[in-house]
């Protein structure tokens, strides 16, 4: 049993950090947000209507899902992994139209990777895979993307990258969730923090209010150490 | 899509067209290609033919069906494993793996047991197929497993297993001096006994299976990206794979049960396919029933003319299959990981 007596809301044009140990229910709730599960008790609404009312094609047009970095088994090219963010727009039997292909080869061409459309995914560095998911996220033309972990395994720069397309598609009136392990992810590129601990909500508001020393020794059981800029004021944490 | 599909699918139908042309030909009674084109020209526009009778009798009548069968069950043996190697995302896997093939094999041993005619063994065998991979999907359904495709692959083995048991069983008490010999040609595979009446209900369920995969070839993109990104992308993952296993089983079983056994098609033609045109389930369909058709009737010839006897498909299959696996393990990096 995790996930008691929760409540998330995520609006359009904001991102939304999830917060929280190992084991503390974060991938529990996104996969119950994003209607892979059912939950428990309650009910988790898009649009006032609720989840298991939407088909699964209905629900995709409205959240596109981002799953950690993996190397699929076979190697489709990166314009077919696009191309299958189409899918809840065609019927069971559809090829794509010209339109699936335009909006795909739109997508590569935001996130600047359209020279990558040819080459298997498989052979990409995980910075280019994590690119490459989230064009198919876009293509998909959702109104909220959520992201399992869209900074895990990339290197420092790639990182950087990535939150700044968070907060892009937060401009371009997307709603985004994402989870992360790094509170200064969170510090950077959301506008909220949601905390969760053992299935519980431990905090949750702007992430200035919530990312605090105390709260995130709180949340993680451990000891945090706080660095500030003398010329901007700006924090960052450390695992103390 | 830039690469193009055009080089693979032409490789593709050079090989089965080549393969058709030396079914034709080859064998102890052989036909030259001029009387071949001359006899299909004949018949196609209704005048008579100058070649002699007994070469229209070879090319209609002896080789004719044996080779609409080879490529119909080399083709259906190829796109189901195409289909079931997407489906549970593992390039190991071959159409029998939900126990299609030893399904079929305990029906056939059963109807050779029971003294069933030909159309009785064969019915067995498709109804035996098909009743396994049900069992098979039923209890896998019934295990609540947070990964179901792996559930479904363990119960199809430990059910394979069952049956395989069952086949033994039967054997053992089987007459040793007729029914045994039957059953133990029926399990090695032959198309040697094949005729124009075998190819309806070969035919038949070939072309319904193929055609349902081949309508959800785009899905079939889809279906073999993990469990959970598949439902994230809108796609109702269930009934998908309940339609894509129950169309791969047909087609398998109707194989299975018109030639016996004969392994390896399943499993190595679909790779040749990946590595010709790629892993996208649109080009990859058509050109992985291109190359099994061709490729189980180069085997199916070879079982003919090889040696004074008719060697069993399911030894060529193995003999070939085995040394190219390993060769396609060797250098797996390149088609799929």
């Amino acid at each position: 049993m995790i996930g008691r007596e929760l409540e998330v809301t995520l609006s359009r044009g904001e991102v939304l950090a999830l917060l929280g140990p190992n084991g503390s229910g974060k991938t529990t709730l996104l996969k119950t947000l994003l209607g892979l599960i059912a939950p428990l008790e309650g009910f988790a609404l898009i649009d006032d209507k609720p989840l298991s009312a939407y088909t699964a094609a209905a629900r995709a047009r409205r959240i596109a899902y981002v799953p950690q970095v993996h190397v699929p088994t076979f190697a489709f090219t990166v314009e077919s992994i696009v191309l299958m963010g189409r899918t809840a727009h065609g019927n069971l039997f559809s090829a794509p139209s010209s339109a699936d292909r335009a909006a795909a080869s739109e997508a590569l061409a935001r996130f600047g990777i359209t020279a990558l459309s040819a080459r298997p995914y498989t052979m990409l560095s995980g910075g280019e895979r994590q690119l490459v998911l989230l064009a198919r996220a876009l293509a998909q033309e959702p109104q909220y993307i959520v992201l399992d972990e869209p900074t895990a395994n990339l290197d420092f720069g790639n990182q950087g990258k990535v939150m700044r397309e968070l907060r892009a598609l937060a401009a371009a009136g997307h709603g985004v969730l994402f989870t992360t392990h790094d509170p200064n992810h969170a510090l950077r590129a959301a506008d909220r923090a949601f905390l969760m601990r053992e299935g519980k909500c431990l905090a949750e508001g702007p992430v200035r209010d919530v990312l605090t020393r105390p709260q995130l020794e709180a949340l993680y059981g451990a000891p945090v150490e706080t660095l500030t800029d003398p010329a901007t004021g700006a924090t960052a944490f450390l695992p103390g | 899509m830039t690469r193009s599909a055009l080089p693979g699918l032409g490789i593709a139908t050079a090989f089965i067209v080549v393969g058709l042309i030396t079914a034709f030909t080859v064998g102890r009674y052989p036909v030259s290609l001029a009387e071949l084109i001359d006899v299909l020209g004949a018949h196609l526009s209704g005048r008579p033919s100058a070649a002699p009778p007994a070469v229209e009798n070879v090319i209609f009548l002896v080789r004719g069906p044996r080779v609409v069968a080879a490529v119909l069950i080399g083709a259906a043996l190829a796109v189901a494993g195409t289909a079931f190697q997407g489906l549970f995302r593992n390039p190991l896997v071959s159409p029998d793996i939900l126990g299609a093939s030893s399904g079929a094999a305990l029906g056939a041993v059963l109807g050779i047991f029971f003294s069933l005619g030909v159309v009785g063994i064969e019915s067995f065998a498709f109804l035996g197929g098909i009743a396994a991979v049900a069992a098979v999907y039923c209890v896998g359904s019934l295990l609540r497993a947070r990964d179901p495709v792996l559930v479904l692959v363990l119960t199809g083995v430990v059910i394979g297993a069952l049956l395989g048991a069952g086949v033994g069983l039967v054997k053992y008490l089987a007459d040793p001096y007729n029914q045994l010999p039957a059953m133990t040609f029926w399990l090695l595979g032959s198309l040697a006994s094949t005729t124009a009446s075998d190819l309806v209900p070969l035919a038949g369920p070939v072309l319904l299976g193929s055609a349902v995969l081949v309508a959800l070839r785009w899905r079939m993109n889809v279906m073999s990206l993990p469990e959970e990104e598949a439902r994230a992308l809108g796609v109702s993952t269930g009934p998908l794979r309940i339609a894509i296993v129950a169309a791969a089983t047909l087609v398998t079983s109707a194989s299975v049960a018109t030639s016996g056994i004969i392994g390896w098609v399943g499993l190595v033609v679909p790779h040749l396919a990946r590595a010709l045109v790629g892993p996208d389930f649109p080009r990859l369909l058509p050109t992985a029933a291109l190359l099994g058709g061709g490729y189980l009737l180069f085997i199916d010839t070879l079982a003919r003319v090889a040696a004074p006897v008719e060697i069993p498909l399911g030894i060529l299959t193995a003999v070939i299959g085995t040394p190219f696996f390993i060769w396609l393990l060797a250098g797996m990096q390149r088609t799929w990981s």
